[in-house]
């Protein structure tokens, strides 16, 4: 049996890969989320074809990095997964079932005549859910799980919360900023336009509501509280906030200067450093605050064997999601077409 | 502890649902996909029009199924966590790197893929487009390999030892991976998955040619779903043969349920019919062909056959579900032979594609597959009850800490969310047959299918609700 358990520090290499998959599945299903998010804002139906055929190519393959985060987790801590799944039961379930009202709307739409507005609806209203369960869920892991032995503990609405309130609104108004700069990028005219409009708002959005849940975490939470009060957490507190506005302020300046791409990728630098200073507040838990990555890993020999396989297909995989983004790059027709 | 009784049947009711209900969708897309590439293959080697106009009503269709099947499957990969956590505790070590494999080597592929095989047509050389059908076909084979690769671990577990902890640890990976039972269970599921297609296209094309549409493309249709049922159909009999006699040997209980057998004996008899009767242990009215089980699992007429009787009654399945559920699946696939032989004398007197009895017959087998998969799942899955592992976990000690009520919730808001969408799945596709396929001239004059989804919006002609 083949263990790199003395060469390497497997838990943490996992520990980084996952929270990876998990990073590239928010910043990429993130932005086709926030599409559908602002779906019913749209000015016309044309623009609204425009914005689903500029993320149809794709969504498939943005939603696998949830796929691999959740079928990772079980792989590389697979304790994690188990107490997890159950705590989180129902926003779960809610998000899973929202994906499937926002995923099948994809074909549905186009086939739709009189019944299109349903597939709208679905498209919107299943975004929606997703991202705010998505949204309650990180809030449900900062607020802490309950654990005994090896098993969640808790009540089914522990996940429930004024906090965990706020951080699916937050996520809700990040996702519909993802969306409306990769709106920007990828559409012309009135669509353009409008999205423009729209990232101004959710500039302002997100990050009114990225502060409201870093005031709020010392509140709930007085472990990272003292931890931010005191040295190195003092100095994530002061550069993040910073960082953060800084990234959003550029992205406006971007805006109003007419650049079309720019915007997108600035706001994908906010996702990634909220999400670094998340990921370091909670460090090293992986079943806050009660299991630590290193607690949760699974046998050596497992972490060794699916680990040979990412790092020779994770490298083909990027570089083939690459070529989608490359074969289907410029502003996307209102025309549903295609191999038709 | 009746409470705990029912929740434990909510939580299966509940996973049963919602996999049932994806196994729909794979078993008709892995048929699909690799059809899809012959035909693109047909067409580029040939030039012949109808299979590309097979190929276009086709993957619409194949477009829908696979939609569905993926937000169907995304909710399998958290179910485990959700319903079966002490399960995924106890054999995340053996579980995990294989659903991540499945992930990392089928899932991306397929996903990135099927965009390029739905929207990259004008992108993109013919090439390289047929190059993307079989990497997607190759995919949802690579799929089914590493998810049948689990479930067969699960039925027939080696290479793994159970620590002092009480979780698995694998010993050895490529005994983990292929499992005894897992080349039989693969080979039968893919090659059910390809009947199961044939016979939805069949039907298909059986109805075009009775209603007299589309003639040319409908006989592409029929006529390649037959050379599966003459050839496929018999061939599927003896690999499900095969599997049977691995399952005798690995899960005789399984086995023993499936022949409603309750008494160890000799020359044990097939029952064709009858009805297992769990509390008296006994099958009730049936009709016997005498040494025939003996003869077909032992290869001996006088061969011995373990009964249900040989086991505690806490270790047997619900005997009459699993004796019930080989029935429908044994049958059907006798139909489907039969299908095969009928289409071989039609052909051979000239007349396969103008029989209108042999039309209707089509039709009326077109959901054979579907039925029959879920049949035979029924068959493996209920049948290796009271077991997750066999022999060394019971599916009652894999329950997730969840209240009864969440599970209740989940499987109705499930059950509604899955009728709703998967009906109006249906009901699109149903409507994409009934247009039936486009020819060349229409696809691309009509419609403006030469502009590709993503372009310069001021050349794109009206065309938005077409599909």
């Amino acid at each position: 049996m083949f263990d790199f358990s003395g060469l390497i520090d497997l838990p943490l290499v996992w520990y980084v890969l996952i929270l990876t998959a998990v990073l590239l599945y928010v910043v990429l299903d993130g932005f086709d989320l926030g599409l559908g998010i602002l779906f019913p804002l749209a000015p016309t139906d044309q623009c609204r074809d425009r914005m689903m055929n500029s993320v149809a190519p794709f969504w498939d393959g943005n939603e696998t990095w949830l796929v691999l985060g959740g079928g990772g987790l079980l792989a590389a801590f697979p304790l994690a997964y188990a107490i997890l799944m159950p705590a989180l039961y129902l926003p779960v379930i809610l998000m899973l079932l929202g994906l499937i009202f926002r995923g099948v709307a994809f074909e549905f739409r186009f086939k739709a005549k009189r019944s299109r507005p349903i597939w709208d609806w679905s498209f919107h209203l299943g975004s929606l859910t997703a991202a705010f369960m998505q949204g309650m869920i990180v809030g449900a892991l900062i607020q802490g799980v309950v654990v005994v032995e090896r098993g969640f503990a808790g009540g089914p609405m522990d996940w429930a919360s004024p906090f965990t309130l706020t951080t699916g609104v937050g996520l809700v108004f990040g996702y519909g900023l993802l969306g409306a700069t990769w709106t920007v990028m990828k559409t012309e005219g009135e669509t353009r336009a409008w999205a423009r409009r729209s990232t101004v708002w959710l500039l302002g959005l997100a990050g009114v509501s990225l502060a409201a849940v870093t005031i709020a975490i010392p509140a709930i939470n007085a472990q990272i509280g003292q931890m931010w009060g005191s040295r190195p957490g003092i100095y994530l507190l002061a550069a993040v906030p910073a960082v953060a506005a800084l990234l959003l302020v550029m992205a406006w300046v971007d805006l109003r200067a007419g650049r079309e791409a720019r915007p997108f990728l600035l706001v994908i630098a906010f996702f990634v450093t909220g999400y670094l200073a998340l990921g370091l507040t909670l460090w090293p838990w992986i079943v806050p605050y009660a299991v630590t990555f290193r607690q949760a890993a699974a046998a050596g020999s497992s972490q060794s064997l699916l680990l040979v396989g990412t790092l020779v297909l994770l490298p083909v995989i990027l570089v083939y999601t690459g070529f989608c983004y490359y074969l289907f790059r410029g502003k996307a027709s209102h025309a549903h077409a295609g191999a038709y | 502890m009746a409470d705990f009784l029912d929740f434990e049947m909510l939580a299966r009711i509940q996973f049963a649902f919602t996999i049932s209900f994806h196994i729909l969708f794979p078993s008709f897309t892995i048929g699909l996909a690799s059809w899809l590439a012959v035909l693109e293959w047909r067409w580029l080697k040939t030039g012949n029009p109808a299979f590309a106009d097979v190929y276009r009503m086709w993957v619409k269709i194949f477009a829908v199924t696979f939609g569905m099947g993926v937000v169907s499957g995304v909710v399998m990969s958290f179910q485990f966590g959700t319903n079966w956590s002490v399960f995924s505790d106890r054999t995340g070590n053996i579980i995990g790197p294989l659903l991540g494999y499945e992930v990392l080597t089928a899932f991306f592929l397929e996903a990135s893929f099927l965009g390029v095989m739905l929207f990259g047509w004008n992108r993109v050389s013919p090439r390289l487009h047929f190059a993307a059908t079989i990497i997607v076909a190759a995919g949802t084979l690579i799929s089914a390999f590493w998810i049948l690769s689990a479930n067969s671990w699960m039925q027939t577990p080696q290479g793994a030892e159970i620590g002092p902890d009480g979780l698995f640890y694998p010993t050895d990976w490529l005994a983990i991976i292929f499992s005894p039972s897992f080349p039989y269970r693969f080979v039968h599921m893919v090659v059910a998955a390809y009947l199961t297609t044939a016979f939805v296209v069949a039907g298909i094309g059986a109805f075009y040619l009775f209603r007299g549409r589309h003639a040319p493309q409908a006989r592409v249709m029929l006529g390649m779903a037959m050379i599966m049922a003459i050839f496929v159909a018999p061939a599927q009999l003896l690999f499900g043969d095969l599997h049977g006699l691995n399952t005798f040997k690995h899960q005789p209980a399984k086995v023993a349920a499936m022949e409603g057998l309750w008494e160890t004996r000799r020359g044990a008899p097939l029952k064709l019919f009858g009805w297992p009767d769990q509390e008296a242990e006994t099958t009730r009215w049936s009709i016997e062909i005498p040494k025939l089980s003996s003869m077909i699992l032992t290869h001996d007429l006088d061969g011995e056959v373990r009964g249900l009787k040989e086991w505690p009654r806490d270790e047997l399945p619900p005997v009459a579900l699993v004796f019930w559920t080989f029935r429908i699946m044994v049958g059907l696939g006798m139909l489907m032979i039969l299908t095969g032989l009928m289409a071989l004398v039609l052909y051979w007197r000239k007349r396969l594609f103008d029989t209108r009895l042999f039309q209707l017959w089509c039709m009326a087998l077109t959901p054979a597959g579907f039925v029959a998969v879920l049949a035979g799942w029924f068959v493996t899955e209920v049948g290796r009850q009271p077991w997750i592992v066999q022999g060394l976990m019971r599916t009652a000690d894999a329950l997730s800490p969840v209240n009864a009520g969440a599970i209740g919730v989940s499987l109705a808001a499930f059950v509604v969310t899955y009728l709703f969408i998967f009906g109006a799945g249906t009901f699109y596709i149903l409507h994409l047959i009934a247009k039936g396929p486009e020819t060349e001239e229409e696809t691309y004059g009509d419609h403006g299918l030469k502009t590709p989804v993503v372009l310069g919006a001021a050349s794109a002609p009206k065309g938005g609700g077409y599909v």
